[in-house]
């Protein structure tokens, strides 16, 4: 084919080749970022998943932590698994109805005005650095829960779970409000059609209706709480043992690696058993956040 | 009612009432959830302020901190803070916009572009420690970096890849399909159609998703913490160029968890200000991200 | 420029099947287009009209998970060899169903496609700017205000300005796709006589959805139905009462379709 009108360049321009590579480049590069994450963390654990005085079973089923004694080194995680999942189970006993009482408001019976302005205040509190999370945890929460609990210690997997709840709380109402208004409009018109009130039609329409998205916004919660860090390190306290009571301190997986990363020689077995912790908190995000999407993706080609 | 016979249909019953009441009664509880999360963010911000006002000053952002940390300012925290920031968003956001370009732009739907997209999912939901362990592993020991603001800023980059790629995309998606089109059939290329059309009409949302990273690269403590970021670095008073790019130095958020948590007798108010100062800024980002939204979209072309 | 073959074919399509992913939608069709004739191309919905033109110019490259077989040949070269797709594209304008101003000011809409061709001397933009928003009847609407938004005109004028922009790469085809469908009957008209100045010196091929439009301007008119030509003749005996089809005079007549 000859060039069109008089002046064309009959190639395409040299430098918009060069972009195109560096679009495709970038492109590829957050698969690269994904594989390096995995293999640096897992090759940094990996020669004490080899060494002889580790076991797997030992690390995920005992709830010994001595990781400096001289005599009797143990490596197990237990407690601090325990420790995450209440302090995550209690965030999301908490967050849940909140979050879903909040999107059910946003979606279905505020105005407007108060939509935006709501929405705003929860982008700021998405927007809160973790670190002021867990400032807050320590300062404010703690004295509240000493002075109405009569704990003896503030900071434990009460005050944990409700930071951590604040802080899942803005992903599960975005996902969730997306979730019902995936809900088609005929289905509210029918069933306001049939005379019942906005209660019957959230309780029998919408929440059935929107099922999956809820689950997934749960999810995505969960997926932020089991990896949330520095707010959990300042806000549950530090005590490595299987949690009794919501007035208990514990520690979590994440919490343990920031706590105790800086003390561990590089190289030493104890080092390497945090990145393993790291490899098993990567597994369990990847999972959970897997699940999310596949849900989230099915809602939104409905 | 002493009307018609005909309106007799319409008159209230108890059962009426009862449903008007439930409705008003569903309408109150689930503003009522949404409040449950927004007032006691205003009433902890408020306590916060309240608690941080003897330091809250000029001053206290310029003067270096003193007497091990006990008193005086952050500024050596918060020149850190926007060296880290700037340093990670300028390697971020050109590959995550250029990443979300080939995403949404040249790349087909087939099994390579559907792992990146689960690559994409998965690098965001990766726990910040675990980011950490991975640039220790990669950047501070494998690359040799050391602990520097080099090695600190990559590992944030590639923390707020996914999010940059992820808002960049929404934004491109939403330039309609038959602008595209129309550049194809005059024999334009694919890439004068994204620089003249699509990047244009785009931008304002690209611009305001890396906005809106600003302020979680400013508050994230865990990923930095074992990366390039020190208790303490001695620095002038005000200098605004203290540190290298292969040093360590200081960091706001960092400098709040060391305060609250690892020194003794700070003065009682300078906690409270770090925390203020970080919320701060996260509230002037994000006021600028959302201003810039409206501004742009009110001058929407199509 | 113009390689002019033995054949006075313009275009010349054999043997052309096309599918999306499992579902093939042009069922091997095989046809020509004379040198500055009107060809119209009339059928229902569904019936592979726009995937047609969408070969022709090869933007069904664009389309993931499509495949195409057979050949169609313009000014006797293959367009599915053609190494400067985007200098084939220049060589036929192309008008989609709905107006699409791009969001850029009505000057810059037209001086699009030469700018993108590597023209850039304000001059002759300036020039052919005016020239292309006079042939398709749009300058004195507009020329006081080229640098408003062309999106900000009205669907009719919208219309026409993609029309302007489909002429200013100089194309020798020019495919209209159901222009009308989103303008008045009054501006269809006015773009109707812009067609029947323009077939002096080019080729188009008209898509539509309006038989009687098809009747008004095309030379020869061809019927397409669920991927197969029905009927390609003369449009007089298209629209007369014995074409050779029952079914293109049941379509014409408006008794199916």
């Amino acid at each position: 084919m000859q060039c069109g009108p008089p002046n064309a360049p009959c190639g395409r321009w040299g430098g918009e080749k060069i972009l195109e590579a560096l679009v495709y480049l970038c492109g590829f590069s957050a698969i690269i970022f994904v594989l390096g994450i995995f293999v640096f963390v897992f090759k940094e654990a990996l020669p004490v998943l080899t060494n002889e005085n580790f076991s797997l079973s030992q690390f995920l089923f005992s709830s010994d932590w001595y990781p400096t004694s001289e005599s009797n080194k143990r490596y197990g995680v237990f407690a601090m698994i325990a420790g995450t999942v209440s302090v995550t189970g209690l965030a999301m006993v908490i967050a849940v109805p909140f979050g879903l009482g909040a999107a059910i408001y946003l979606s279905e019976f505020c105005g407007q005005k108060t939509r935006e302005t709501l929405k705003i205040v929860i982008e700021f509190l998405a927007a809160v650095p973790s670190v002021v999370w867990g400032f807050i945890g320590l300062t404010v929460m703690s004295k509240l829960i000493v002075q109405y609990t009569g704990a003896p210690v503030g900071v434990n997997v009460l005050n944990g779970g409700i930071i951590l709840a604040l802080m899942s709380v803005p992903i599960i109402v975005s996902i969730s409000e997306d979730a019902l208004k995936a809900v088609p409009d005929s289905y509210r018109e029918a069933a306001i059609a049939l005379g019942v009130t906005r209660w019957q039609l959230v309780w029998r329409v919408l929440l059935p209706a929107a099922k999956q998205g809820l689950l997934a916004a749960v999810l995505l919660g969960v997926g932020r709480g089991v990896g949330e860090t520095m707010a959990v390190l300042m806000a549950t306290g530090h005590a490595v043992h299987i949690p009794h009571s919501v007035l208990d301190s514990v520690r979590t997986l994440t919490a343990n690696i920031a706590a105790e990363l800086g003390e561990a020689p590089a190289g030493s077995d104890h080092y390497r058993v945090l990145f393993l912790t790291g490899v098993l908190l990567f597994t369990i995000t990847f999972g959970v956040n897997l699940i999310a999407d596949t849900i989230v993706r099915g809602i939104r080609r409905k | 009612m002493n009307s018609a016979a005909g309106h007799v249909l319409f008159v209230e019953t108890p059962a009426v009432r009862r449903k008007l009441r439930q409705e008003a009664l569903a309408k109150w509880v689930f503003c009522a959830m949404a409040a449950a999360m927004v007032v006691p963010l205003l009433l902890i911000v408020g306590y916060l302020v309240v608690r941080a006002a003897p330091s809250l000053n000029l001053e206290f952002l310029l003067e270096v901190p003193k007497r091990g940390m006990t008193e005086g300012g952050i500024w050596p925290a918060l020149i850190g803070t926007i060296y880290l920031v700037f340093i990670s968003l300028a390697v971020s956001a050109p590959i995550g916009i250029l990443a979300a370009i080939y995403l949404n732009e040249y790349a087909r739907d087939n099994w390579f572009n559907r792992v990146i997209n689960l690559a994409v999912i998965n690098l965001a939901g990766v726990p910040s420690i675990v980011h950490a362990l991975f640039g220790l592993g990669a950047f501070v020991y494998a690359a040799k970096f050391g602990y520097s603001i080099i090695s600190a800023s990559l590992t944030l980059a590639i923390m707020t890849l996914p999010v940059i790629i992820a808002s960049t995309r929404e934004a491109l998606a939403s330039v309609p399909q038959s602008f595209r089109e129309a550049c194809w059939n005059v024999g334009a290329t694919r890439w004068q159609t994204i620089k003249s059309v699509v990047l244009p009409n785009s931008i304002s949302g690209i611009l305001t998703g890396v906005i809106l990273q600003v302020s979680r690269a400013a508050g994230e403590t865990a990923p930095v913490m074992f990366t390039g970021v020190v208790f303490f670095k001695s620095i002038e008073r005000g200098d605004l160029f203290p540190y290298y790019l292969n040093e360590q130095c200081m960091a706001l958020s960092m400098h709040l968890y060391t305060i609250s948590t690892q020194v003794p007798g700070v003065k009682e108010s300078i906690p409270y200000a770090t925390a203020v100062v970080l919320l701060a800024l996260v509230v002037m980002v994000n006021a600028a991200a959302i201003s810039l939204r409206v501004y742009l979209r009110s001058r929407q072309k199509w | 420029m113009v390689n002019v073959t033995a054949s006075e074919n313009h275009i010349e399509v054999r043997e052309l099947r096309l599918s999306y992913g499992v579902k093939e939608v042009i069922h091997g069709i095989s046809f020509d287009i004379r040198r500055n004739e009107i060809l119209g191309v009339i059928g229902p919905a569904q019936s592979g009209k726009t995937s047609l033109l969408r070969c022709l110019n090869r933007t069904i490259d664009f389309t993931p998970d499509t495949h195409v077989s057979g050949t169609i040949t313009v000014d006797g070269e293959d367009v599915r060899r053609v190494r400067n797709v985007y200098a084939l594209r220049r060589k036929i304008g192309m008008v989609a169903p709905l107006p699409v101003g791009l969001p850029l000011s009505i000057y810059d809409n037209v001086a699009f496609a030469p700018r993108s061709a590597g023209l850039n001397r304000k001059g002759e933009l300036d020039l052919m700017v005016e020239q292309c928003l006079r042939q398709a009847a749009l300058w004195d609407e507009v020329k006081d205000r080229l640098d408003s938004l062309g999106t900000k005109l009205s669907g009719g004028q919208q219309q026409r300005l993609t029309i302007a922009r489909a002429l200013s790469h100089q194309p020798e085809i020019l495919c209209l796709d159901e222009f009308s469908i989103a303008i008045d009957p009054v501006t269809t008209m006015r773009i109707e006589d812009v067609l029947k100045e323009l077939r002096r010196h080019m080729t188009i091929i008209l898509v539509t959805n309006l038989t009687q439009q098809a009747r008004r301007l095309a030379d020869r008119t061809m019927f397409l139905w669920k991927g197969e030509i029905v009927e390609l003749d003369t449009t007089n005996v298209i629209f007369s009462d014995k074409p050779r089809d029952s079914r293109t005079r049941d379509y014409v007549e408006g008794i199916f379709g």
